[in-house]
């Protein structure tokens, strides 16, 4: 077995494929009567809740589930960790996939979504506008992380002589893309550290309205990292996920180094979130005992599970504890999240939302297409590697490698 | 080079600490925004007010605005409850044990605008004379506006296809026929009036001067959220939240985070550092790495 | 009307001038309900009526236009005139004696002898108080001083229209004559001391609704009693509620729907007058809901003018017609929306769903975990190694 990527091959259409994709026909149809009769009648959003699941889960959750791809170019380019190579291209591709996603949950979520063209327009642009910002950079992300995805893709062409033109363009251009692939993997780097600050930085403005526990000058920092760890926690759920799905080699080891990073990035979290409601004198606030004191203490529940969990060394080899601490770490960052921007967000007595039946399905409708999409190019295109590095790689000290008994 | 476990986890932390501490005291807040010299507005004195609802009715005919049934009535015709996307200026009533107060909601057309600072193109906007004006050729219909205003005021065609925000604009599309607000135009007891704010802001302290037993010793708008064109006096002994104006301090809403937008983006310069240390920092890794990685996104 | 009448049954009577027992009680219950009195004491007023127990009536008139009297002639059916001209003896009225002159003041002033103490006086009009009074005078003597003389000896007093009640037109400014209305002369130093507990009922109005004075008429011939009075002498069965707070139009105030001026839009839909200056607010007063005449409909208001506040002190022939005044006590139906609106909940079947599909992940999620740590203890066991699986 190599080191190299390589499509899974098999049929697209199995069962489960054809699950989704009658998910997505429910999500397209009701997309569709969205787009005849407004926001009003197929979702729960109003006037005191402006902005419901759709940008809550599809946007802030969904691009920082994406973020695997920025967490792990980080690690890899970035802090040279060149062993977490295998995993970056199928985490580039999750990201792809999501981002793109989010950006069509915008044009559905927006109202008046034909004057979209406007936005990229530099003299229309309101400089102060933290949402200008995260929009520019998402639109621009998109782009870059379909290239930071085209040697997978190119590579992909060049294998199938099935199409010779696909082939002879492909073997054109990757030279190309690989000179420039510093600067755009610089772009993806530089690029969702703006954004997710700014995601948090969007919440600021809400200070009547975002409860107090929540609502702290950090949060651009607090998104930062969130979307770190959730980043990683995504790499190592569909790592696991993949290897059982598409039956190939476990990297657990890899999973394992991985894990250890989310874990250290958690805890600076969590320590940066609990130092600064103490410093700003808002832990008093817990004492309360109400329906906000409930989710914090689920958020923090759910973020040291986790890292409790992966104390122990055996238990951190375990592939079913690496996947429950991930899916946890997933929870954790995405109660996180939705607390920000809908359940501790109150516009003031006699507003409700939750989201109504056809949003939901929209939604849906949207992940499984991701899903699908995800299927289609991985077991086409060389995404997935067979194996993990060698074990005797002399990389960083104490991560992953179980040395002194911990 | 070597990383260390550790030594990330020291990165990581003394980045942290340093955005913390550091980010409040690196930037200096922005220069406050003061109203326009010819900067108009509106006073409305609930003592004065009868709630007759006059200035209800004018604002839908003025704005061709269509009826609101309201749903805790019964659908009685026309009884909106709150601002809505067919209602631009509503009275409200407070009652509380036997006292009684009328209270008319509409935008405030703030000094330091929430919805402007936030909106992406400027859709909403300040405009001629400060009023806060709003151009649905430039709404993305994103509705950040609806989450920034801490008085819920932009209010959104939920129910249409092709929605729009709406909200007072103070009868602007008037201002041809040299008409001010048609609310003010219909009250019959002055209970509202439009005029320069610097003569609202002094004809209201003229009153709370003249009647100190009559007004709650403030006019609201004054300072708050660092000023609003549209002022309020309350009767003694019910304050202002009582009323629906929640107490928010002196600070406009969008000051920390245009200071910190500014701080973090001033002249791009963060954002191009930034791309050019990682340039360096990806580039003097890859000729480290060895060759059979090369290329691979 | 001379004294010593022939005693003819009521009943008779009526139906000799061609109004009918049941016209008769109609009008009978229509009084008891103004007065505020059940139903049930109908037959007892009726019986009173009939059984003709008339309590002798002095009416003075002063510096009046008679419009009082008037109105209450203004009705024909039945005539209230005549039905409380025969539920009292008159023994003496400037405008409907049939004697004049030295008779009719001989009339009033034996009456006045005989009744001692036991009159009902009625006023109408104002008493000029400057100069000696000597701005009203009939038959040689000053009002101020018939009001003393005559007033001070009845056993009780009824002040009809504004201006016995308050001074009324006469007392507008800048008031030449010193007018004043009868409870405040009777009321004053000089006065006060000879009044000795009298009652004295204001019914103003300009001119006082006639029902208003059937009333209290008919109380006091049933039961002997006044009706209760508000703190300005006025009963407060007709009283104790302003215009506004019983006017027809006051679902158009309640809509925001007014007048502009007269004739136009809202004039012609029968809008709410207040922007015009409507005085309903603070006018106390039972025309909104006690027409004046048979027709319903038939008062200001209900014409298309807005209300005056004929009967208000303050207001009357002071305040300029069509300025607007504040509203004296606000009832806010409760159609005006509160300061915090209900916008609605959410929907259980959605929370359903979404408590399934999300339990349904998160089991799946779980699951998936205790099978691949299976998997993994199963392998382990399998190698029989303790080091890590995979590469």
């Amino acid at each position: 077995m190599s080191h190299r990527a390589e499509p899974v091959g098999g049929p697209i259409l199995t069962r489960p494929f054809k699950v989704l994709l009658g998910v997505l026909v429910v999500g397209l149809l009701l997309t569709a009567w969205r787009f005849v009769s407004g926001l009003g009648p197929t979702t729960g959003m109003n006037d005191g809740y402006a902005w419901g699941i759709w940008i809550a889960y599809d946007v802030v959750t969904g691009t920082a589930l994406a973020c695997g791809g920025y967490a792990v170019a980080l690690l890899c380019y970035v802090l040279n960790q060149g062993k977490y190579h295998p995993m970056v291209r199928p985490a580039v591709l999750t990201s792809a996939l999501g981002y793109t996603l989010a950006g069509v949950s915008i044009v559905i979520d927006v109202g008046r979504y034909w004057n979209l063209w406007k936005v990229p327009l530099l003299w229309n642009w309101n400089r102060n506008s933290i949402l200008l910002e995260v929009a520019i950079c998402v639109m621009s992300y998109i782009f870059v992380l379909w290239l930071e995805l085209s040697p997978a893709i190119l590579e992909g062409f060049e294998r199938d002589n099935r199409y010779p033109l696909l082939r002879r363009m492909s073997l054109k251009i990757h030279p190309f893309v690989n000179r420039a692939m510093i600067w755009i993997l610089a772009l993806g780097i530089l690029l969702p550290t703006m954004h997710h600050s700014s995601l948090g930085a969007l919440m600021l403005i809400s200070a009547s309205k975002l409860h107090p526990l929540w609502h702290t000058p950090l949060l651009p920092l607090l998104f930062l990292g969130s979307c770190l760890f959730m980043g990683y926690a995504v790499v190592v759920f569909e790592g696991e996920i993949s290897s059982q799905v598409f039956r190939r080699q476990r990297e657990t080891r890899m999973l394992v180094s991985l894990s250890w990073v989310m874990v250290d990035v958690l805890f600076v979290f969590l320590a940066l979130r609990l130092g600064d409601l103490a410093l700003r004198g808002r832990l008093g606030l817990l004492l309360n005992l109400d329906f906000h004191t409930f989710f914090f203490l689920l958020e923090m529940a759910l973020f040291l599970a986790p890292a409790l969990l992966m104390m122990k060394r055996e238990r951190r080899y375990n592939p079913g504890i690496q996947f429950l601490s991930a899916m946890m770490m997933i929870c954790a960052g995405m109660l996180y999240r939705f607390d920000v921007y809908m359940i501790q967000f109150d516009p003031g007595p006699g507003w409700s939302y939750f989201p109504a039946i056809p949003e939901m399905f929209i939604t849906f409708g949207l992940v499984a297409l991701e899903i699908m999409v995800y299927i289609f190019i991985v077991k086409r295109f060389p995404i997935l590697a067979g194996i993990a590095p060698p074990p005797s790689e002399p990389s960083l000290g104490a991560a992953g490698v179980p040395a002194s008994g911990r | 080079m070597s990383i260390t476990r550790r030594s990330v986890l020291k990165g990581l932390v003394a980045a942290g600490t340093a955005a913390t501490v550091g980010t409040p005291v690196a930037f200096a807040a922005r220069e406050r925004k003061k109203p326009l010299p010819d900067a108009v507005g509106m006073l409305y004195d609930a003592t004065r007010c009868i709630g007759c609802k006059a200035c209800v009715v004018a604002c839908k005919e003025a704005n061709g605005l269509p009826p609101d049934p309201g749903p805790a009535t019964g659908g009685m015709y026309d009884a909106p409850i709150d601002l809505s996307d067919r209602t631009k200026n509503v009275i409200k009533l407070y009652r509380e044990g036997g006292r009684i107060s009328y209270m008319k909601a509409q935008c405030m057309h703030c000094v330091d605008p929430a919805c402007a600072s936030v909106c992406m193109i400027s859709a909403l906007h300040k405009g001629k004379y400060g009023i806060v004006e709003y151009d649905p050729d430039k709404c993305v219909g994103c509705r950040y506006c609806q989450i920034a205003c801490p008085f819920n005021v932009p209010k959104y065609e939920w129910s249409k296809a092709f929605p729009k925000i709406v909200k007072c604009e103070m009868c602007r599309h008037l201002q041809a026929q040299g008409k001010g607000p048609a609310c003010c135009a219909v009250c019959p007891r002055e209970a509202v009036i439009f005029g320069p704010v610097d003569r609202l802001l002094a004809d209201a302290r003229g009153r709370l001067q003249r009647e100190p037993v009559r007004y709650h010793p403030k006019v609201y708008g004054e300072k708050d959220v660092g000023g609003t064109q549209v002022l309020y006096l309350s009767a003694a002994g019910i304050p202002f939240e009582k009323l629906g104006l929640p107490a928010l301090g002196d600070q406009p809403v969008p000051e920390f985070t245009e200071s910190l937008q500014h701080a973090i983006y001033q002249g791009f310069i963060a954002p191009v550092v930034l791309y050019s240390a990682l340039g360096l920092v990806m580039y003097r890794n890859r000729r480290k790495r060895p060759a059979g990685e090369e290329g691979e996104g | 009307m001379e004294t010593g009448e022939r005693k003819i049954p009521l009943l008779a009577r009526l139906s000799a001038g061609g109004v009918s027992r049941r016209e008769f009680l109609k009008t009978v219950t229509l009084a008891a309900a103004a007065v505020g009195l059940p139903a049930a004491f109908v037959p007892r007023m009726a019986a009173a009526a009939a059984t003709g127990a008339r309590p002798p009536v002095i009416w003075l008139h002063a510096q009046e236009c008679t419009g009082c009297t008037e109105s209450l002639l203004r009705t024909s059916a039945p005539s209230v005139a005549n039905l409380i001209l025969d539920l009292v003896s008159l023994d003496y009225h400037e405008t409907l004696s049939a004697a004049a002159g030295h008779q009719a003041e001989e009339a009033l002033w034996s009456s006045v002898k005989k009744n001692e103490g036991k009159f009902v006086c009625i006023f109408e009009g104002a008493i000029p108080t400057r100069d000696n009074g000597i701005y009203c005078k009939i038959g040689g003597r000053t009002a101020t001083d018939l009001t003393r003389d005559i007033g001070l000896k009845a056993g009780a007093i009824i002040a009809i229209g504004s201006c016995a009640s308050w001074g009324g037109i006469p007392s507008a400014d800048p008031n030449p004559t010193g007018a004043m209305g009868v409870p405040q002369f009777l009321k004053n130093a000089e006065n006060a001391p000879y009044l000795k507990g009298k009652p004295i009922v204001s019914l103003p109005g300009c001119p006082a609704n006639p029902y208003n004075l059937l009333g209290t008429v008919l109380q006091y011939a049933t039961f002997g009693t006044l009706p209760e009075l508000d703190s300005a002498g006025r009963p407060k069965f007709a009283y104790a509620r302003t215009i506004h707070e019983d006017c027809p139009r006051r679902a158009h105030f309640d809509a925001g729907r007014f007048t502009g001026k007269y004739g136009d839009e809202g004039h012609r839909q029968g809008y709410c007058l207040y922007k015009i200056g409507c005085k309903g607010p603070r006018t106390h007063a039972n025309c909104s809901t006690k027409s004046f005449g048979e027709v319903v409909g038939s008062w200001p208001v209900g014409v298309g003018h807005p209300c005056v506040g004929c009967t208000e002190q303050a207001i009357a022939f002071r305040v300029p017609l069509h300025a607007t005044v504040e509203i004296d006590r606000p009832t806010p139906p409760d159609t005006y929306p509160p300061i915090t609106a209900d916008h609605g909940g959410v929907s259980i079947a959605a929370v359903g769903v979404a408590g399934l599909v999300g339990g349904a992940l998160l089991g799946a999620g779980v699951m998936n975990a205790r099978k691949l740590g299976a998997e993994a203890k199963e392998e382990e066991r399998k190698t029989g190694e303790t080091k890590p699986e995979g590469k």
